[in-house]
Formats: structure tokens, sequence, C-alpha cells
């Protein structure tokens, strides 16, 4: 934790992207985290992520619940505006911000305790909805604000730091994301800043609901030896299914690939998905494989990270509903108030 | 001695859910407006879609009274089921309209009645093979023998038809055949007319019959609300639907087909509030439609609300609680947990509309209040205006009106560098001004958050700066005072220092009730209160007033206790009138009671008490 102010000066050769922006553009304010807490750096992961993508801060609208992971939209993007709702309820608000604006990228932050428990029914509507966002869960199954209770993506069998073991069956947010039609679905650990870069600027720039379950170390509280969320217990059990570089325009494949090795995915608005495959078998586009997969390694007691399953050409809730190009809150009184002499035709019908 | 009466008497159906009897007594009511007689019409429903009682009440009222009478004058008993509660709710000397292919034992009737038999289902069964039609058409017949029974004229049943089955011959005929046939057989059967007797008049004028929620719906599109969210509950599931029914035909994008609205049916009410608030803070007007239990689950967000300071538009269409309580029936018994909303200090703007026009009034003005004050706004209907049809004045609206957004600061304001602080009072009223996401590149974002915040939205535990806020929370919800519809009064004829408060649907059994008591020579000012936060002017009237009778549909006196705790009234100076079994209370119901009460006080005129 540190209490002092960013200093507004920095290198003058710090680089820049398309925009003109460095980094620390992107930055927001200082975060009042454990030190060494994984979300911080999954922070880092989103602040690199939107500056590569060239991503013009203030057109994102970061929400978030409650809880520490809930907490971070503060120390990424200070340009954007942003939304710490209530407990457990940020997908319903993200979906309110997102009908009003179709225009804005959502990005919701969320933790564990806030999506897999209190807000279980809202992150499965959200998806279910296919509300076009980015839905991070910052999973590090246990509750840390109010200091070490297990949490509902907790292990079954898993430690507590005082002891306690857990005995309860864990949710697996990616299989659930998986099975009510989350179009972009990953896992992915803190610690792996370059499996998690990529795997967040692939969802900024899908289309459709893209779900991120990053498993992010809790320092104070759980991780600890008989833990499963615990940076040396994800580091050992971790089995990445691929590597992903996101492509914008048609960049030539530069680096040398055996054959076979490499898969392109082409999604809507054109950007690339280049898949490095680390598993020979696995089809990242074939849900129903991904599922059994998943099921199939966590039995095996392996952690299956990468980008598990992409629709590239989904269909979203705006899609679904018909509504205008126009964002809802650009209408004006003209296209909202349909007058007086309209108003006078349903007297009528009503005498 | 059989009842005589002319536009003036209560006729009641019993019928049986799901059997189509819906669209016959429509049928029957906007006939007699059409003859330009006043009607108020109730459905009295139970909690269930097929096979269970359902009951249709029209009072039909030359003078106008639009509450609930109370009594029946003229019972058409369609449903055996409830045949004996039927039979025992009509008043002496009145009529008993029934299907008599199945005879019927004396016993089950009473003496004091005039007993009308007509064999419907033989008729149907004679002249009809399919199952369904024989079911339909029966109940056009009964409509036919009324019109005959009590002097509807013919052709303004079959304009009604043409008008309904518009393009549709082929549904039009056997309905008109159906009627004529009710109408002929009791013409050559039956002594018609009755005592009770239909007389064209003029007094209905240009008003319409609607009902509140889809009045509060329209109110929403003229509102200029694009995001609808909401959970199925009655009795405000028909103001969801209503909005997407008007927005079918109002809100359609003419070159593209695609819509200029979006409305989620989300999985419960906690999502509901939540993407209203998500919308509303993204610059959309929204709201949601619920009732009691719905008010109960959405307390935490509106409390977000509340001190975010987020627009949002919530009508609540009242039934009787608590818990489940009587899900089809009318109650006022959600006016403190609107009024409090959520945990901490906390109050919310809440309107109050008496019929379908305050509905739509209210419902557009709302989301203004909203975007205005920056705050969650309550409309409270509840079943009775909401479920059944009024008559009311005609909507209407003013072309030059604008939706007012509020204080919302733009690109251009942020470029031109005004200092913004998303909760600093620039003006003096206490309401900031906010920007909408995405507004400026490097201006005017902020964090927005349950969590205690200084004036430039930076998280703070100070408890000055929480205090600051707070007092700035209190100094706008004195600025709503004079934004939200004022009281109405309506002084008596002659001076008196007794008064009565009144709202909502008590509205017309109010107006009624208060000329028979002055017929009784009990003379009150009445006043009808049309929003929270009070205007001064109710307190002014309590001020005028010794003794004031505060009438409401709830058990806990809930208007009185807002009065007394907001105004700082003298308890003993308000007295309860508390009408709370779920039926719309009756202008009998408040004459009774305030004499009653008003005889105990020797409530008499000035004038007579200085004799």
């Amino acid at each position: 934790m540190s209490f002092l102010p960013k200093p507004k000066l920095h290198h003058p050769k710090l680089p820049t992207n398309e925009l003109g922006f460095t980094r620390r553009d992107y930055e927001g304010a200082i975060s009042t985290l454990c030190a060494g807490c994984g979300h911080d750096s999954i922070s880092a992961a989103i602040i690199q992520a939107c500056w590569e993508l060239s991503i013009e801060p203030h057109r994102v609208a970061k929400m978030s619940g409650i809880g520490c992971s809930s907490k971070t939209p503060d120390y990424f993007l200070g340009a954007s505006h942003g939304f710490n709702s209530v407990h457990g309820r940020m997908p319903s608000v993200l979906t309110g911000a997102n009908l009003a604006n179709r225009d804005l990228i959502y990005l919701g932050v969320s933790g564990d305790g806030d999506s897999a428990s209190i807000g279980f029914g809202q992150f499965a509507h959200s998806i279910r909805r296919a509300v076009n966002m980015t839905y991070i869960v910052e999973n590090n199954g246990v509750y840390g604000l109010t200091k070490g209770q297990f949490s509902a993506t907790s292990d079954k069998g898993s430690k507590a730091k005082k002891g306690a073991v857990n005995t309860d069956e864990a949710i697996d947010l990616v299989g659930i994301a998986l099975q009510l039609g989350a179009t972009y679905v990953a896992r992915s650990f803190s610690g792996d800043k370059a499996q998690l870069v990529p795997l967040i600027k692939g969802a900024l720039r899908h289309p459709g609901p893209a779900f991120i379950d990053c498993i992010s170390p809790c320092v104070a509280f759980n991780n600890h030896e008989g833990s499963t969320k615990s940076y040396d217990f994800v580091r050992e059990h971790n089995e990445a299914m691929n590597q992903l570089d996101v492509i914008l325009g048609r960049e030539p494949i530069t680096t040398d690939y055996a054959p076979g090795e490499v898969r392109e995915v082409t999604q809507h608005d054109g950007s690339i998905l280049r898949l490095r495959k680390l598993h020979e078998e696995y089809d990242p586009t074939d849900r129903v494989a991904a599922m059994h997969h998943l099921h199939e390694r966590k039995a095996a007691g392996e952690i299956v990270t990468g980008l598990l399953y992409i629709d590239p050409d989904p269909e979203d809730l705006h899609s679904n509903l018909g509504t205008v190009e126009l964002p809802l809150n650009r209408l004006d009184d003209a296209a909202l108030v349909p007058g007086a002499a309209a108003l006078e035709k349903i007297n009528a019908a009503l005498r | 001695m059989p009842r005589d009466a002319t536009n003036d008497f209560v006729v009641k159906f019993a019928n049986v859910n799901g059997s189509g009897s819906a669209s016959a007594n429509q049928l029957f009511a906007k006939s007699i407006l059409r003859m330009g007689i006043p009607i108020a019409s109730r459905n009295i429903f139970p909690s269930n879609i097929q096979g269970l009682p359902t009951w249709f009440e029209v009072r039909v009222s030359g003078e106008g009274h639009l509450g609930r009478r109370g009594g029946v004058d003229l019972m058409v008993a369609m449903n055996p089921q409830t045949w004996d509660r039927d039979i025992a709710e009509i008043d002496p000397g009145g009529y008993l309209l029934y299907d008599s292919t199945r005879p019927m034992p004396a016993s089950r009737f009473r003496d004091d009645i005039q007993v009308i038999g007509i064999p419907l289902t033989q008729i149907c069964n004679a002249n009809y093979t399919d199952a369904r039609q024989r079911q339909l058409l029966k109940n056009i017949m009964y409509v036919g023998a009324l019109s005959a029974l009590l002097n509807i004229e013919p052709a303004v049943i079959e304009q009604l038809l043409a008008e309904q089955y518009k393009g549709k011959e082929k549904l039009a005929k056997p309905n008109r055949d159906a009627f004529h046939m009710g109408r002929d057989w009791a013409l050559e059967n039956l002594q018609c007319p009755l005592g009770l007797q239909l007389q064209r008049a003029d007094a209905v004028g240009n008003r319409i019959y609607v009902e509140g929620n889809a009045a509060a719906a329209l109110g929403a599109v003229y509102g200029g609300a694009t995001v609808c969210a909401w959970y199925p509950i009655t009795p405000s599931t028909s103001l969801a639907e209503a909005f997407e029914r008007h927005c079918k035909r109002l809100r359609t994008e003419p070159e593209t087909g695609r819509k200029r609205y979006a409305i989620v049916q989300a999985e419960d009410e906690l999502a509901s509030i939540g993407v209203v608030i998500g919308a509303a803070w993204n610059g959309a007007r929204a709201f949601t439609a619920t009732s009691g239990p719905g008010i109960s689950l959405m307390q935490e967000f509106v409390g977000l609300a509340y001190f975010a300071e987020i627009p949002a538009v919530i009508f609540d269409v009242q039934r009787a609680g608590p818990s489940t309580g009587m899900p089809t029936r009318t109650q006022q018994s959600d006016l403190l947990s609107a009024a409090y909303a959520s945990h901490g200090d906390t109050k919310h703007v809440v309107l109050l509309p008496e019929d379908p026009r305050e509905c739509f009034d209210f419902g557009a003005a709302s989301f203004d209040l909203a975007d205005r004050l920056q705050t969650p706004v309550f409309v409270l209907l509840d079943l009775d205006i909401g479920m059944n049809d009024w008559l009311c004045e005609p909507f209407a609206w003013d072309d030059s009106r604008r939706l007012d957004r509020g204080k919302v600061m733009t690109a251009e304001e942020l470029e031109a560098g005004r200092t913004f602080g998303r909760y600093l009072d620039t003006d003096g009223d206490g309401i900031p001004y906010r920007t909408y996401p995405g507004t400026h590149p490097s201006k005017g974002a902020f964090f927005t958050r349950g969590t205690s915040r200084d004036r430039f939205a930076k998280y703070t535990e100070v408890g000055a700066a929480y205090v600051d806020n707070m007092q700035r929370l209190l100094k706008k919800f004195e600025t709503a005072k004079s934004l939200v519809p004022h009281p109405v009064e309506r002084r008596a004829a002659e001076p008196t220092r007794t008064g009565v408060i009144y709202y909502g649907s008590s509205s017309a059994a109010m107006k009624e009730a208060l000329s028979a008591l002055e017929k009784d020579g009990i003379h009150l000012d009445a006043l009808r209160i049309r929003a929270f936060p009070f205007h001064d002017d109710v307190l002014d009237f309590i001020a005028r007033h010794d003794r004031v009778f505060v009438v409401e549909q709830n058990r806990d006196a809930q208007l009185r206790t807002l009065i007394m705790t907001e105004g700082n009234v003298d308890p003993a100076r308000l007295i309860p009138i508390l009408h709370y079994d779920g039926t719309p209370i009756t202008a009998r119901f408040i004459r009774a009671a305030i004499a009653d009460r008003a005889s105990a006080m020797q409530v008499v005129p000035i004038g007579a008490a200085a004799e």
C-alpha cells in the first residue's frame, strides 16, 4: 500500500501509441490494495491492453460491484467514467449502461464473492442476455475485505489460512459462462502477464459477451500451503491451451511456426486472434469440446488456461432487441415524444 | 318493492375466470358510456388464470360518481360456484339474472329480490355446435338480454362490435347475431324494461375510458423513457406490457423498423432496478414497474441511486401486503417504504396520481423530475387505478414542451474550462452537475460510488465531508418541494375548522362523500396531496384547521405518519380514517366513518356553533 501521490512528471521518451498516449495516460489512482495483490497485476494488464489497442480512455465505462476486485477500476483508466455499484449487481448496472449507449466499451470487473456468490444470478443472466462487454472476475477464492472467509470458487478440500478445510463444491465460472452462451471465454493467471494482456485485448475487441476468469492470489488470506489459489499452486498446475496474439489489421506472420501450430480467428471488427497452439487437439471454436476438455483436465487436477472458446461472429443484446444504431441516450425530443396529434388519436380510440 | 332507478345503479357480473366474459362485460360497460352516461367499472379477480371466480362491477352514475358505491342492484350470476354469496350480495328489491337452463330449487333464491331466468345455455346449444363458440357467445347473449332489460340502444352495441371487429366480418356477424338472439328472447319472454333503466344523457363529454397502467406507460413514452427493465408481478405487469405496445406504435424508427427503446424482462426486481440505474447513469431515461414485494427487493439499489444521485423512475402499482398479502387486491400501503426506501438516512420523491389522467401526467413528469433532481422518483399507483378502466379527462400534451434533462455538463462547457465537481453545489439549490460517460477525452470523468465522497467525487471518510454531502442532499429535497405537483384544495361551502386530507385512488370516493357529508350538514375543507415531499401548502392547510381527517387505504395510517414526522404535526390533530380490506374505498364508508367521528367531536359549521 502506498500513500504517496503519483508523480505527474514522467520520462519524456516513454513510448506512445497511435493516439499519442503513453501508458501513464491509462493509469488511475494509486492502489490501496495489499502489496503483491494479484489484482494490481490485472489492473496493470488492463492498462497495457488498452494502451496497446489505442483505445480512447474516455470511451470506456468501468463497472464493478463491491469487494477488493471491485475497488480496482479506480486504479486504471483515470479518464474513464467508473461505477462502483452494489455487491453482486455490477452486471445489471452494466447492462443498463450498455442499453443507454451502445457506442462505449463496457469493462466489468468483479470478484469471486461478487460474481459466484451474492451476484451469481446477475453474472449468469448478463451472459445469457449476451451483453456486449468484457467481464473479468479477479478470482482469489477468498473474501479479502472481510478477512479470509471461503468464497464459492474455493476448491473443495482447499485449506483456509487458519486451517479450516472447505467442504463445499466450487463453482467454475468458466464452465458456467460456456454453458450460458458467452462467446469469448478465457482463463488466465494474474502472474502471467504475457498470457493475460492479449486475452484482455481480444476480449475488448470482441463484440459480444466476453468472460475472463483470472486467478489472482490473495497475498493476505489465500497464498499459503493447502490453498489452490496460491501463486505456487497455480504456477505448478497451470495448463495453458494456447498463446494468443491480437493483431489489428493484416500484419504478416513474422515468427516461424511449425505447420499446424498457428490458428487464426478473425473477429467481426477485423481484428485477428492469432493462437499459437500448445495443445495439438484443442479447438477453441468448438464449445461442446471446450466444456468437455475443461471437465476432463479439472478431474486430472489441472487448471486449464488460455482462450478456451471463441465465436468470432456473435450476436449481442442490441442485435437481439433490434434497437436503433444511434445510442438511446442521444435520441432527441423529436425521436422520443410522439406529440399532441398522436395523443388525440389515442384519446379517440378510448371513447 | 322492486328497485326503480334511472342512470343510478350497480350491475355486477359473476363469471368464471378464462370463460371469455371480459370482452362481453367491456361491451356492456362501453355501450353505457356511448349513451353519454358515466360509469365506474372494476374487475375483482383472483390470483389465477383459469377456473376461479371473477367479478366485474359496473356502477352507473348519471351524477358522475366514479368511486365504488358498494351494494348490488342487478346481479348477473353466471358462476354456479359463487351462487350463494352472489345472491346474498344483492340489495333488497334488486334483481338477479341467471341462466335458467338447469332448474334451481326455490331454496337457492331470496324472496326479496326479482328473479329473471333466461335459458342461455339451452339457446346457445340449440344454435351453435362448437364448444368454444357456445361459451363465448353465451356472454354476448346476456349482453343482448340486458340491452332489452335496461334499455341499451342496440345501435350503440352494433357500432361497438363493428369497431371491435373492423375488417373481420367473419367474427362480427356471429357476435351481432348472438346479441340479437339474447335481446329478442328477452323482449318476447320478459317484462322489459326493468325498474332499472338507462336513459341517454350528455354527461360523459370528451372524457376517455382507460386503465391507469396503460396511461402511466403512455406517460413514460411521452416523458422520453427509452429503457424499461421489469420483472412480472401483479398488478404492475400490464404497465410494462402497455409500454411495449405503445412503443411499437410510437417509437419505431420509420426508415429501419428498429426500436427507439429497449425493454428487458430481467431475472428479478434487483436486476430491474440495476438496469434502470445503469441506463440513467449513462444518460437514458429509464424506469421499472413493480409492486410492494419488488419495492422491498429494490431497497439497496434505491439507496445507491439516492446517495450517488442517479435518476430512476419506479412505478409501484400497490397491492395488499405485507408479504404476498392479497396480490389481486388494492391498498395504499407502500407509502412509507417508498418515501424512506433503503438503509441509512434517505428520503425520496413520491408522486400520487388520482386517476389515469394523472398517471399519464405524473408518468411523463417523473422523468423530468428524476433528471432535474438526479434522484429516484416513485410513482405510486394502486391496483384499483392501475388495472381498472376509469372515466377521466383526455390526455393532453403541449407540443412546445421540451424534455428537461437537468444539469448535465457538456463537452463544450468542460472544454471552456467550467469547474466540474460532481457533488459541488454551484447553484445553491443542492443539485450538482453531472456528466454522461464518454463526454470529453480528458475532463469531466468521475468515479460513481455508494461510498462517501467529497464534492469532487473523491472517496473520503472524513466526517465533515460526509455531513456536508448529507446536508446538501437535504437541501436538494427542499428544492424538490416546489418542483413536485402541488396539493389541490377544495374549500367547503361554509367556513369550517375541520379538514380532510386524502390522495390517490381514494379521490373519487372522497369527492362523492364530501357532497353527501355536506348534505348531512358536515362541512369539510379538503386537500388532496399529490406528492412527497409535502409542499408548504400542506402544513398551512393543517395549521388552518383544528382537526384534520386523513383518509387512506392502509392499516397503519402511513400518510398520517409521514405528515406527523415531516411536518412536526401534533398527532391529536390528525384523525385517521382507514380502509384496508383490499376492496376499493367507498363514499359510503368515508361518509359513515367521518360522520361518526364528527358527531363525537361535535363538528358543526362555525356559523351554527355561534348561534
